[in-house]
């Protein structure tokens, strides 16, 4: 991890907490995710709400629309389409599910969770980053900012950090460890090729498992039990 | 010992701590989601904070490219920010906001509330100055079709609710007003150039228009039309304008700090008061919808609503109605 390209806090620890900026691919990846997800929603609520408005299959307004065709039909997708990030965002602190998905967060620059205010802020400036189509604003100023961050996140003060919830810690057997039998990059090497044993190409994982061994034997089954006895024991 | 030989056995030492360390992240990651009440786990937390800062400046020396350094840097993000995150009382930050910090937002704006008001009054002037010597002039204000129904007599308001129902009229309306005062507010970032467009243009609109209904012997008639949502809403244009003329000021003359950071500090801060303006466009839209359109209430009824509104708009924004005054507790001031 380069902390030079990522977001350095100072702690009172004194060693400084680095959170790996997200930048345009991964917020994009995001927002496209949050995108399908509430026109989905949208359309989901408005096709069924006319049929059930409607009494028939037929999804078009009436000629002349009453208030139910408004309050049950049009609000509701108009709300969810325009208050689904904010929404989200508030009520998970940083949270939206394309977030989730695409392993990002919003943060302040101090590293802490957002405010509601600040979350609120980047939202209404969504009306200037999305000009003039398709968030064209917004995606050029995260390419061209330090912190990759939309002008919603310059004034909120907030940027988009990369979260490895799920991320893998390899088996170290510290008897092999002392043994100076392994050491630590050769076990996290190991460990992540048994992880990836079955999805790899047979040719491949020989391969890179004679090159660990130091060994030419062609068999699979081989080659894999005397990678689990090197002494990582597998991913935990 | 040799170096080497050394550096192996911190690097053994080290990686013998992983357990302490899922236990660690584990712990965070309940409090995190809130899916544990056990205070065992708040008091850990601190010393597990202590703990993975003094692995991660060990392990981003010993081993800076090794997964361990990944999982460490995220467990202990983590629980910097567990440990950093603000207690979330949303009640008592809503009385926070609303009698003390709009206030002050208020306070701090004055200058702008003065200018952008003395903006929009000079637009309407000139509109209805424009209109009223060259009244051909507003066809480049007003539609065609609202043009040849002045012309024939008729405010285009009359009957309205007859096409559209009242509760339909006011969602649309207080949808176009929040989005035009938002957009009022945004529109600061191009330097409080866009601002002072919306404005302006704002402003020519409504003195233009006027300016062609007293022509046609309407003027009368609109006012009737206009007086009980107008006074809040045309409040909030002004205030909306202010909040945007700020963010504006505060990227062209950011003073000690950087640009960034005083546009920052201004969105944040008129955004404030940008929430109060939409809360009371939705009054706004609600009389515009069911009072302003309909023929039973005279005149007298609207300028009694328009006025009691507009009150509550000034008691709303000094903080009065949560009683800021009455606790004689005077509201923070802005940096």
């Amino acid at each position: 991890m380069d902390l030079t390209k990522g977001l350095v806090v100072d702690s009172v620890t004194g060693v400084d907490v680095a959170l790996p900026i997200a930048g345009p691919g991964a917020r994009s990846f995001a927002f496209i995710i949050d995108w399908h997800i509430r026109t989905i929603l949208t359309v989901a609520w408005y096709v069924v709400a006319a049929m059930l408005h409607n009494r028939s299959l037929y999804v078009n307004a009436p000629l002349t629309p009453d208030s139910a065709w408004f309050v049950y039909v049009i609000a509701p997708p108009a709300a969810i389409y325009f208050l689904y990030h904010p929404v989200w965002e508030v009520a998970t602190r940083g949270h939206t599910p394309g977030k989730r998905m695409a392993g990002v967060q919003i943060v302040s620059t101090e590293g802490g969770a957002p405010s509601v205010g600040s979350l609120l802020a980047r939202n209404v400036f969504r009306l200037v980053d999305s000009f003039p189509i398709a968030y064209a604003v917004g995606l050029i100023t995260t390419m061209v900012t330090r912190h990759h961050v939309r002008i919603g996140d310059l004034a909120a003060g907030t940027l988009l950090v990369y979260v490895h919830d799920g991320a893998p810690l390899t088996g170290y057997s510290a008897d092999r460890l002392a043994g100076n039998q392994l050491d630590a990059t050769t076990a996290e090497v190991v460990s992540e090729l048994l992880q990836r044993w079955e999805t790899l190409d047979n040719t491949a994982r020989r391969r890179m498992a004679q090159t660990i061994l130091a060994d030419t034997t062609e068999d699979d089954a081989i080659l894999r039990a005397r990678l689990e006895s090197l002494g990582t024991g597998g991913p935990s | 010992m040799n170096e080497s030989a050394r550096e192996h056995a911190l690097k053994v030492t080290l990686l013998r701590r992983s357990q302490l360390w899922k236990n660690a992240a584990d712990r965070t990651r309940r409090l995190a989601g809130k899916k544990t009440d056990d205070a065992a786990d708040a008091i850990f937390v601190a010393d597990d904070y202590r703990m993975l800062a003094h692995d991660v400046a060990k392990v981003r020396r010993l081993l800076p490219d090794s997964r361990a350094r990944e999982y460490l840097e995220t467990a202990y993000a983590q629980a910097h920010a567990s440990l950093h995150r603000p207690a979330w009382h949303p009640g008592s930050a809503l009385l926070s906001l609303f009698r003390d910090e709009i206030p002050a937002v208020v306070r701090w704006l004055r200058p702008h509330i003065v200018w952008a008001t003395a903006l929009f009054i000079l637009t309407v002037i000139t509109g209805y100055s424009m209109v009223h010597t060259y009244p051909d002039l507003i066809a480049l204000f007003a539609s065609p079709e609202l043009i040849a129904t002045v012309e024939r007599g008729q405010l285009w308001t009359e009957g309205l609710l007859n096409v559209v129902p009242s509760s339909v009229l006011s969602l649309q309306i207080l949808t176009n007003n929040i989005v035009v005062s938002l957009f009022a507010y945004c529109a600061g970032f191009l330097f409080g150039l866009g601002t002072l467009y919306i404005l302006g243009l704002n402003g020519l609109m409504l003195g233009a228009v006027f300016a062609f209904t007293s022509l046609h012997g309407l003027g009368n008639d609109l006012f009737t039309f206009v007086v009980a949502h107008g006074c809040v809403e045309i409040s909030v244009m002004c205030l909306s304008g202010a909040a945007g003329a700020a963010v504006g000021e505060a990227l062209i003359r950011p003073g000690a700090a950087t640009r960034a950071e005083s546009f920052r500090r201004a969105a944040l801060q008129s955004g404030k008061l940008i929430l109060a303006c939409a809360l009371l466009l939705v009054g706004s839209g609600l009389i515009e919808g069911y009072v302003s359109p309909n023929p039973v209430f005279p005149l007298w009824t609207r300028l009694a609503i328009g006025v009691s509104y507009w009150l509550f708009m000034i008691v709303l924004l000094t903080g009065w109605l949560f009683g800021a005054r009455r606790r004689g507790k005077a509201p923070p001031s802005l940096p």
